[in-house]
């Protein structure tokens, strides 16, 4: 029997009724046994009501050939629960959370099975943020710290909780929800496609361009519509200046926990020149009201693109002197090296993606191995990868891609003659009925992946949302296992999550 | 090791800016909107039909800066009614200053408002709270890049600090999602008076995006007096700077 629908990144959206509709039990036994191979992993496990009770879609990408591997499956309703594909391949763990959340579905011999982000539609209001289950280990030689909501820098709110042997951390819980907006559900409010676009730009205001690159993907995909080659790379500028700018910013937020000033002081700069440029071109320090559906309302002009080739090619010549003094600064190599270890094996567990797997070791990196865009056409993308997964490695990942982002918009940009002529947005393209379109884009963090279902009518009637801070989350808590408490703050910073992004 | 440091010096330069309120942004930058009437109206109302957080309304024609975006869509809808200048000095001690008229041609500012002790306490000294409450990061770090090397405020004396208990005063920022609207609330009442509350990004005056969601609780800000509203999305460091200046201003 076929279990998957295969496609890949690049083509249309997909007709529901295309999806296999399998029995449970046998894909459970087929991605038990597939999962075990790394090129394999879950960009989105979700339900959905119908009238049958619940529909279950999953969708696996294959980084080897580029396939994504699409299955659906409808339980019976009175199904007693479904058997945990967590206790076998821990990277389903928030996807199965979730579900068990919002469902009720009981997921058998799921080894953590907690409430994942508090949503307002959950199914047991009783458990709210004020009773989490954090876990506990009983005895005389430990303590418990427990850090936030509220963080003591300016940052988004989120539950820490440490369990400690003197200074050393044998555990650490994170407990996220208390961004929760409401975001999938206000996606689906009305029908107005700028509002959406707004939305996604909001879900995590760090990666607006990441994340608004991926809702006007998927909608080009629903209404079957390319876009031309010149707005494609204007996108791929956007986010690797975006790229650049939260890079150079957490380069200097790893200098600020270790003290070091100089360091901190001269990314502040650089950042602030990065942004700047995004704002010249867009209006938007943050590149909010750059990227839209099927057009644009900023295209390039010939001054934009020198500007840019002027701010970018600065900004690289200095950051090159920074990265060859930190390579060289002992005290800085003390602090960050074999510290806060992550194995390529535990990243694959868990599966990690984006720069921080890419630093253990692991090549997850959609814009080589499921690009689409600029990526797909003209450009094609080498992934940097490092292997010691310290906090060292994550800074390392840093210090390359941004020289790496900056050669990228540097050389597309030389022979690139902007015509000013792109098309104008449309918000009100006429989408595909019954179909399920996907779209993957690799932010700063790495893979983002949206996911919409529409309905008989073709309007949009279910939208999942995944920032790539989902899977890294658990990242951060094995990375700081062992290690002293002080040294949390870095380990924090070199994975620099989104608390939104996870919270929706 | 040293001739690096050195190098890094000198290109780094001097970075701040020597006087934080004559700075002029981007001609791209969406500041404050100037409004004009015209007989036909079915541009204003396409522009108000689009709007995703309804900050239009169009008899008589209004845009509230306190839900607007910024996004721009509804002057490229009616370019002839709607236009956003380079402006971007925001600031508002009243909520209702927020919504712009036909002829406004700048942004209220009112003085009186302005509870006079604020001045007299933290005329001279002022610090901050931040409170993220479904913030999206990115008001956040425009607030974080306010003290650094190009804004430095921290010269005049303000600054944030970790402990409500060393702090004058809570910026809000994110629409308030229900599971933090008393974590945020416990926050306000551990300072002590006299103490501010400034209200940082649209999504936080209004709501933006998420004013109608049910994850949403804003009941804080029916219970609590706010001394000054700062729009944007998010708001620029700018705004704030100038925003709290005119706060602490001691002239009437």
């Amino acid at each position: 029997m076929k279990l998957y629908h295969i496609t890949n990144n690049t083509a249309s959206s997909v007709a529901i009724a295309d999806i296999p509709v399998v029995d449970y039990v046998e894909l459970y036994g087929d991605l038990k046994l597939r999962m075990e191979d790394s090129r394999y992993h879950v960009a989105h496990y979700f339900a959905t009501e119908c009238e049958r009770g619940l529909k279950f879609y999953i969708i696996i990408l294959d980084d080897k050939t580029s396939e994504v591997l699409i299955s659906s499956f409808v339980p019976d309703y009175y199904a007693e629960g479904l058997a945990s594909l967590t206790a076998v391949h821990p990277q389903f763990h928030p996807f199965e959370r979730e579900i068990n959340e919002l469902y009720g579905v009981h997921f058998d011999r799921h080894p953590w099975l907690k409430p994942l982000r508090f949503s307002h539609d959950r199914r047991n209001k009783l458990s709210t943020m004020d009773t989490y289950p954090f876990y506990t280990i009983a005895g005389d030689e430990l303590h418990e710290v427990n850090v936030g909501p509220i963080h003591a820098g300016i940052i988004e709110p989120g539950a820490f909780r440490f369990i400690c042997n003197g200074e050393q951390v044998l555990h650490l819980e994170i407990a996220l929800g208390y961004q929760h907006r409401g975001v999938e559900s206000e996606m689906l409010r009305d029908n107005n496609s700028l509002r959406r676009t707004l939305i996604a730009e909001s879900i995590a205001g760090d990666t607006a361009v990441g994340h608004a690159t991926a809702y006007a993907e998927l909608v080009e995909k629903l209404a079957d519509r390319s876009v031309e080659s010149d707005l494609m790379l204007e996108r791929m500028i956007a986010i690797e200046l975006e790229r650049i700018a939260m890079h150079i910013a957490d380069t200097g937020a790893l200098a600020t926990d270790i003290g070091f000033q100089l360091y901190q002081v001269a990314c502040e700069a650089l950042r602030t020149v990065v942004i700047n440029t995004t704002q010249a071109w867009c209006g938007n320090r943050f590149g909010k009201s750059l990227i839209r559906p099927l057009g644009t309302n900023h295209p390039m002009t010939e001054a934009k693109r020198e500007l840019i080739i002027k701010n970018i090619t600065d900004v690289r010549r200095r950051y090159e002197e920074l990265r060859a003094d930190i390579l060289e600064d002992h005290t800085l190599l003390a602090r960050f090296e074999q510290c806060g270890l992550v194995p390529k094996s535990e990243m694959e567990r868990i599966g990690g993606v984006g720069q921080a797997a890419r630093a253990s070791g692991l090549r997850r990196d959609i814009r080589a191995t499921h690009p689409s865009g600029y990526y797909a056409t003209e450009h094609s993308h080498e992934s940097i990868v490092k292997q010691d997964g310290d906090v060292m490695s994550r800074l390392m990942m840093r210090l390359d891609e941004v020289l790496q982002s900056a050669d990228v918009i540097l050389n597309t940009l030389a022979s690139y003659k902007p015509t000013a002529k792109l098309s104008a947005p449309d918000y009100f393209a006429k989408l595909h009925a019954e179909h399920l379109s996907f779209s993957l884009v690799e932010g700063w963090r790495g893979e983002i992946c949206h996911v919409a279902l529409t309905d008989s009518e073709g309007n949009i009637a279910k939208y999942k949302i995944k920032d790539p801070s989902l899977h890294n989350w658990l990242g951060l808590a094995i990375a700081v296992r062992s290690e002293g408490i002080s040294d949390f703050p870095i380990n924090n910073k070199s994975f620099n999550l989104s608390y939104c992004g996870h919270d929706l | 090791m040293i001739f690096g440091k050195a190098k890094i010096l000198r290109s780094h330069g001097w970075q701040y800016i020597p006087d934080l309120y004559s700075v002029n942004l981007t001609e791209e930058f969406r500041g404050f909107p100037l409004l004009t009437d015209t007989e036909d109206r079915s541009d204003v109302e396409r522009a108000a039909a689009i709007c995703p957080t309804r900050a239009i309304t169009t008899e008589p024609l209004t845009l509230d800066m306190g839900r607007c975006l910024f996004c721009g869509e509804c002057a490229k809808c009616a370019p002839r009614n709607i236009r956003f200048t380079n402006e971007h000095r925001l600031a508002a001690s009243r909520r209702e200053d927020l919504i712009v008229k036909v002829g406004d041609t700048a942004p209220k500012f009112n003085l009186e408002a302005v509870r006079p002790e604020i001045s007299k306490y933290f005329g001279r000294a002022l610090q901050l709270r931040e409170v993220s409450a479904g913030g999206d990061a990115s008001v956040e770090m425009e607030l974080g890049a306010t003290g650094n090397v190009n804004f430095d405020f921290g010269r005049y004396g303000v600054g944030f600090t970790a402990s409500p208990r060393h702090a004058d005063g809570v910026v809000l920022t994110g629409p308030i999602s229900a599971n933090m609207a008393e974590a945020l609330d416990i926050c306000y009442n551990s300072i002590a008076e006299p103490k501010i509350l400034v209200v940082c990004g649209s999504e936080a005056i209004s709501g933006g995006l998420y004013a109608d969601s049910p994850a949403v609780d804003r009941k804080f800000l029916d219970k609590y007096h706010v001394d000054l509203w700062l729009p944007g999305a998010p708001t620029h460091p700018l705004c704030f700077i100038e925003g709290i200046t005119k706060l602490r201003s001691k002239k009437r």
